[in-house]
C-alpha cells in the first residue's frame, strides 16, 4: 500500500519535471523561429542602417552595380580608373535626378532604395577568384527599373522651366515608367553642390515632389468627394441637380467657382465635368462626416504607405467633429488638405483598374553583371479602394472631363482618355494656382495612367492638360 | 586565390557537419541504456572533429599564420584527451553530456581564435586548468556523502561570497560583479549560482514543509537582493528563477510556482519604476533603433552581425563581428550567427537545449531527492543562462549582460560550467549504482520467490509420490 503511494507521487514528480522541461523547449523553439525569422525579413533594413558597418565592408569588396532603364539604358554605373578610383555616373543627367538619385553624401532614389542589391555580389565563385587574382574588385549585382526613358524624356521635356512633378505609371501593374520632378539637380555634380543646394532652403531641389511634395489638391480630390457621395446615394446620385450661381454659402463660409462662373443649372456629371465648387461644396455638406474618414481611409490618407522609396503621407482629417467651414473647404480639395503626386496617381490608378490599387514600384528585377537574375519582382496587387462598380461611374465621370469639360483638350485625340483636372488655389491672391491633371487611357483598356502638377501656373486645364496630352500622344502614336 | 575557394566552400560543410552532430544529439534518446547509443557517440565525435578541422583550416587560409595550426593541434589533443580519459575514469559516465562539452567548447576556441588570439590562448590555458580540475568532481559526488548535510553552510558561504563582492568589488560595465586576488580576477556570483543549488537541493530534500519554503525564500531573497544592489541582474534573474523551479519540483505544489512567478513579475514592475538603468535596458529592448547612439549601440549592433550572416554566415574573419561591444563575452553569440551562419547558430542552441534535456532526464531517473534536486536546480541554471544571453543578444527579451556557457570569454564562466557538467557526470554514475542496487535487489526477491515456488513444487511433488 504504502509503496503504492510511492509510486503514484515518483510518477507525479516526474510529469512536473518533464512539465518544465517541454516548457523550456517550448520556449526556446519561439526563440529560435524569432531569430531566423527578424534576422532574414530585416537584413536589407539592417545593413542599409547608416550604423552597420558591414556596409563598408561590401563597398569595399565590390563594385557598386549598374541601374538600368527597361530598355537596358544606363542610368548610373561606376566607372574606375586605372589607379582604382571610382566615379558614380548617371549618362542622362538631370533628367533621372530625384528618381535614380546619388550615392554620395548619403544615398537617395533607386540609389538608396536598391542598395543592398546594388553593392552585393553574386558573381559565380570562379570569377570571383579570377577577380581576386588580378586584384579586382568584384562586380556588384546590377538592378533594372521599370522607367521608360523616353516618357520620361518628354515628360521631363514638357514641364519645361516650371516647378512641380509628373508621374506616369502603368495601371494594370503598378510600374513606374517616369517620374519627373522640379527643379532638379545633376547627380554627376552632386558633391560639388550639395552644400549649395543644402542652404538653398527656398526651393527644396532635393526633395523628390512627386512622392514627397505635399500640395492642396484642388478640384482633383472631387475624385474622392464624388465616389463619397456615389457611395451614400448609390440609387439617386444620377438624380442630383444644382443650380448654380457662383458660390455657395452656408454660415459665414463662401465657396466661389474658379474665376466666378456661373455655371447655372447642373446634374451630377456636370458638375464634375465643369468642376463647379459651389455644387460640389453643396455635395460635401450631404455627406456623412464619419464614413468619409472611412473612405480617406480606404484612399491611403494619413497611413504609412508599402512603397519601397521615400513619400510622405497625404493628409486630410475628417470626423464627426469637423465644421461645416472645413468640410466645404475639403470636399473642393482646399483647406488642410494636403496630397503628394503619388497619392493622386494611385486613385487613379484604382479607377482605370476596376477599382483594385496596383502596388507602385520602380524595380522590375536584380540580375548578376552577367544577366542572371537573381531577385524578380512580380506585380502586386496592394489594396482594393474602391468597388469594380464604383470605379466604372467615376470613370464615365471622368470621361465625360475629357468630352465637355475641363479636359477638352484632350477631346481630339486618337485615343479615348479620361481624367480629371484640378487648379488648386495656394494662397489668398486668386489668380496664383497650381495646375493638375490627372487621369489615363484608353478608357477601354487603360495602359497609362499620368498624374501632373506644376507649381503656379494657372488652371489644369490650361497648362497640366496639355503636358498629358503630349505624354499621351507620344506612347499611342509615337 | 584558393582562400576564397575554401572560405566559400567550407561554410555549407562546417554547416552540414555541426547539423548531423546536433542530429545526432537528439537521436540518442531513443535507447535508454548508453551501451545502445554508442554508435550516435561516436558519429558525433567524428563530425566534432570535422567541424573544429573545418573552422581552423579557413582560419588559417584567411590568415596566412602558423601559429593557429599549432593553437589548433593542441586544442585537438586537449579536447581528444579529455574524451579519452574520462571514458577510461569514468567508463559508465554520460558520453553525450562529455561530447556537448567538447563541441561547445571547440566552438567556443574557434570563434575566440577569430575574435582575440590573445584572449583566445588565455582561455585555452583555462579550460585545460579547469578540466583537469573538474575531471575529479565524479569521483568526490559519489564517494562524499555528507554533501548534503551542509544545509546551512552552503547559504552561509553563498550569501558572504556575493556579500564581499558587493562591499569589494570592482565596478566593470556599470555592475559590481568581480574582485580580484593576486592578479586573479573572480567572478563569485558564477560559483555561488552551484553553491546555491546545493543549498536549496539539501534544505528542500530535507523537508518540504511551509515553514521549510519561507526560510528558504528569506535566504534566497537574500541572495537575489545582494545581486539586484550588484546591479547583476541577469545572475539575479537566474538565482530567483531557479528557487521558484526548485521549490515547485520539491514541493510538488503548483501553488509555488504560480505565486513564485506573480511575486516575480510584480518585482519586475518594481524595478522598473525604480531603477533607470532597467527602464533604459527595457527601452533598448522595444525600440533600439531610436537609441541607437546610446542604450540601444550594442543590441543593434547586435543584430547587424546576426542578419548579416544569411542562414551559411559570411565565413570566418569575412564579417566585422568586432564592432559589437563585449562581443567575446555577452554577445558571442551573435559573432558565430555572423560568420558561421545562422544554421550553425540554431544548431548551437539544439546542442545546449539536448544537454539540458539529458540533465532533465537524469533528474528524473535519480531515486535520492537531494541529487535529484541537484541535476535539476543545475539544468534549470544552465540553460536559463543560455536563454537570458541569446535572448537578449537576438531582441528577444531584454539584455541582461549573462555569458554564454562554454562560448563566452571568461575564467569563472568556464570552470563553473564544467564544474555543473561534471556534477552531472557524478550524479550520472549515481544514478547507474541506484539502478544496479534495485536491479540486485529485483534479482534477489526474484530468487527468492523462484526458490520458494520451487520448494512449493517439491513439496507437491513429494506429497504426489507418497499418494
Amino acid at each position: 500500500m504504502k509503496k503504492e503511494k510511492k509510486e503514484k507521487m515518483r510518477k507525479k514528480r516526474n510529469r512536473q519535471i518533464l512539465a518544465v522541461t517541454y516548457f523550456f523547449v517550448a520556449v526556446f523553439l519561439c526563440m529560435m523561429g524569432y531569430t531566423c525569422h527578424y534576422a532574414i525579413t530585416h537584413k536589407q533594413e539592417l545593413i542599409n542602417n547608416s550604423y552597420n558597418s558591414r556596409q563598408e565592408i561590401l563597398v569595399a569588396q565590390n563594385t557598386r552595380g549598374v541601374i538600368y532603364a527597361d530598355g537596358r539604358q544606363v542610368l548610373a554605373q561606376t566607372q574606375t580608373d586605372e589607379e582604382g578610383k571610382e566615379t558614380r555616373v548617371y549618362p542622362y543627367g538631370e533628367l533621372f535626378s530625384h528618381v535614380v538619385g546619388y550615392a554620395a553624401n548619403g544615398r537617395f532614389g533607386i540609389e538608396a532604395s536598391a542598395n543592398y542589391y546594388l553593392i552585393n555580389s553574386n558573381a559565380r565563385l570562379s570569377e570571383k577568384v579570377a577577380n581576386d587574382v588580378a586584384g579586382l574588385k568584384y562586380p556588384g549585382d546590377n538592378v533594372v527599373t521599370t522607367l521608360n526613358v523616353d516618357l520620361q524624356q518628354i515628360a521631363y521635356d514638357s514641364l519645361g522651366m516650371y516647378k512641380g512633378a509628373v508621374i506616369v505609371t502603368d495601371p494594370a501593374t503598378g510600374n513606374i515608367l517616369a517620374m519627373v520632378s522640379k527643379p532638379d539637380f545633376d547627380p554627376n555634380e552632386i558633391e560639388v553642390i550639395w552644400d549649395d543646394l543644402l542652404e538653398d532652403k527656398e526651393s527644396g531641389v532635393l526633395l523628390n515632389r512627386a512622392t514627397q511634395g505635399l500640395y492642396p489638391p484642388g478640384s482633383t480630390f472631387k475624385i474622392v468627394t464624388a465616389l463619397e457621395y456615389i457611395r451614400e446615394n448609390p440609387d439617386s446620385y444620377s438624380q442630383y441637380t444644382y443650380q448654380c450661381n457662383g458660390r455657395f454659402t452656408k454660415g459665414e463660409e463662401t465657396i466661389n467657382c474658379y474665376h466666378g462662373t456661373v455655371h447655372g443649372y447642373e446634374d451630377f456629371s456636370k458638375s464634375f465635368a465643369k468642376s463647379c465648387n459651389a455644387s460640389f461644396a453643396n455635395i460635401g455638406m450631404q455627406l456623412d462626416r464619419q464614413k468619409f474618414a472611412d473612405t480617406l481611409e480606404q484612399m491611403l490618407f494619413n497611413q504609412e504607405l508599402k512603397v519601397g522609396f521615400a513619400y510622405n503621407q497625404s493628409r486630410l482629417v475628417i470626423d464627426k467633429h469637423t465644421e461645416d467651414a472645413d468640410m466645404m473647404q475639403a470636399a473642393i480639395g482646399q483647406g488642410t488638405t494636403a496630397v503628394t503626386p503619388l497619392e493622386m496617381n494611385m486613385i487613379t490608378c484604382a479607377i482605370a483598374n476596376e477599382g483594385m490599387l496596383m502596388k507602385p514600384y520602380l524595380v522590375d528585377h536584380v540580375e548578376t553583371h552577367d544577366g542572371n537574375v537573381i531577385k524578380q519582382f512580380e506585380s502586386t496587387s496592394y489594396k482594393r479602394m474602391m468597388s469594380a462598380e464604383e470605379a466604372e461611374v467615376l470613370k464615365g465621370l471622368m470621361q465625360e472631363v475629357v468630352k465637355s469639360g475641363t479636359g477638352t483638350k484632350l477631346a481630339d485625340a486618337s485615343y479615348t482618355a479620361a481624367g480629371k483636372t484640378g487648379s488648386a488655389e495656394y494662397n489668398s491672391v486668386k489668380e496664383d494656382s497650381h495646375a493638375w491633371f490627372t487621369g489615363f487611357a484608353p478608357v477601354e483598356d487603360p495602359e497609362l495612367c499620368v498624374t501632373i502638377i506644376i507649381e503656379g501656373a494657372g488652371s489644369g486645364g490650361d497648362y497640366a492638360v496639355p503636358i498629358a496630352r503630349r505624354i499621351f500622344d507620344a506612347y499611342f502614336e509615337g | 586565390m584558393l582562400e576564397i575557394y575554401i572560405t566559400e566552400l567550407s561554410k555549407y560543410f562546417i554547416t552540414l557537419f555541426i547539423a548531423l552532430y546536433t542530429l545526432e544529439c537528439f537521436l540518442v534518446f531513443r535507447f535508454q541504456e548508453e551501451e545502445r547509443r554508442k554508435g550516435s557517440y561516436i558519429r558525433q565525435n567524428f563530425f566534432m572533429f570535422l567541424v573544429h578541422f573545418s573552422c581552423f583550416l579557413v582560419i588559417c587560409f584567411e590568415t596566412g599564420k602558423v601559429e593557429y595550426l599549432l593553437f589548433y593541434i593542441l586544442q585537438q589533443i586537449l579536447l581528444f584527451a579529455t574524451i579519452v580519459l574520462f571514458r577510461m575514469i569514468y567508463p559508465r559516465g554520460n558520453r553525450l553530456i562529455i561530447n556537448n562539452m567538447c563541441m561547445l567548447l571547440s566552438i567556443g576556441f574557434v570563434i575566440l581564435s577569430r575574435l582575440s588570439y590573445e584572449k583566445a590562448i588565455k582561455q585555452f590555458f583555462i579550460v585545460t586548468v579547469s578540466l583537469i580540475m573538474s575531471m575529479l568532481i565524479p569521483y568526490f559526488i559519489h564517494k562524499l556523502k555528507f554533501l548534503k548535510s551542509l544545509t546551512w553552510v552552503y547559504a552561509g558561504v553563498g550569501i558572504v561570497a556575493l556579500g564581499v563582492v558587493l562591499i569589494l568589488g570592482t565596478v566593470t560595465y556599470g555592475s559590481k560583479i568581480s574582485y580580484s586576488i593576486g592578479g586573479v580576477t573572480f567572478q563569485p556570483s558564477e560559483f555561488v549560482k552551484i553553491i546555491f543549488v546545493f543549498f536549496l537541493a539539501s534544505a528542500l530534500s530535507e523537508s518540504q514543509d511551509f515553514l521549510r519554503v519561507v526560510v528558504t525564500a528569506v535566504l534566497a531573497g537574500i541572495h537575489v537582493l545582494i545581486l539586484v544592489a550588484s546591479k547583476d541582474l541577469g545572475s539575479a534573474l537566474i538565482f530567483f528563477i531557479v528557487y521558484v523551479m526548485m521549490v515547485f519540483i520539491a514541493t510538488g505544489q503548483w501553488i509555488y510556482l504560480f505565486v513564485g512567478m506573480a511575486g516575480g513579475s510584480a518585482a519586475a514592475v518594481a524595478a522598473f519604476h525604480l531603477f533607470s538603468h532597467v527602464q533604459v535596458r527595457v527601452q533598448a529592448w522595444q525600440d533600439p533603433f531610436s537609441c541607437i547612439d546610446a542604450a540601444g549601440f550594442q543590441i543593434t549592433q547586435s543584430l547587424f552581425g546576426i542578419s548579416s550572416g544569411g542562414w551559411f554566415g559570411l565565413g570566418l574573419f569575412r564579417g566585422n563581428p568586432t564592432a559589437i561591444p563585449l562581443v567575446e563575452a555577452d554577445f558571442v553569440f551573435s559573432a558565430v550567427a555572423e560568420e558561421l551562419g545562422i544554421v550553425f547558430s540554431m544548431c548551437l542552441i539544439l546542442i545546449c537545449l539536448s544537454s539540458f534535456i539529458m540533465f532533465m532526464n537524469i533528474s528524473i531517473k535519480l531515486q535520492n531527492g537531494f541529487y535529484r534536486l541537484i541535476a535539476f536546480g543545475l539544468g534549470i541554471t544552465y540553460i536559463f543562462q543560455v536563454f537570458l544571453t541569446v535572448g537578449g543578444g537576438t531582441k528577444f527579451i531584454p539584455m541582461t549582460g549573462v555569458t554564454l556557457p562554454f562560448i563566452s570569454y571568461g575564467g569563472s564562466s568556464i570552470l563553473t560550467t564544467l564544474i555543473m557538467f561534471f556534477i552531472i557526470e557524478g550524479l550520472y554514475i549515481i544514478r547507474q549504482d541506484e539502478g544496479d542496487r534495485r536491479a540486485k535487489k529485483k534479482r534477489k526477491r526474484r530468487r527468492i520467490e523462484y526458490e520458494a515456488a520451487r520448494g512449493e513444487a517439491d513439496e507437491e511433488r513429494e506429497e504426489g509420490e507418497d499418494a
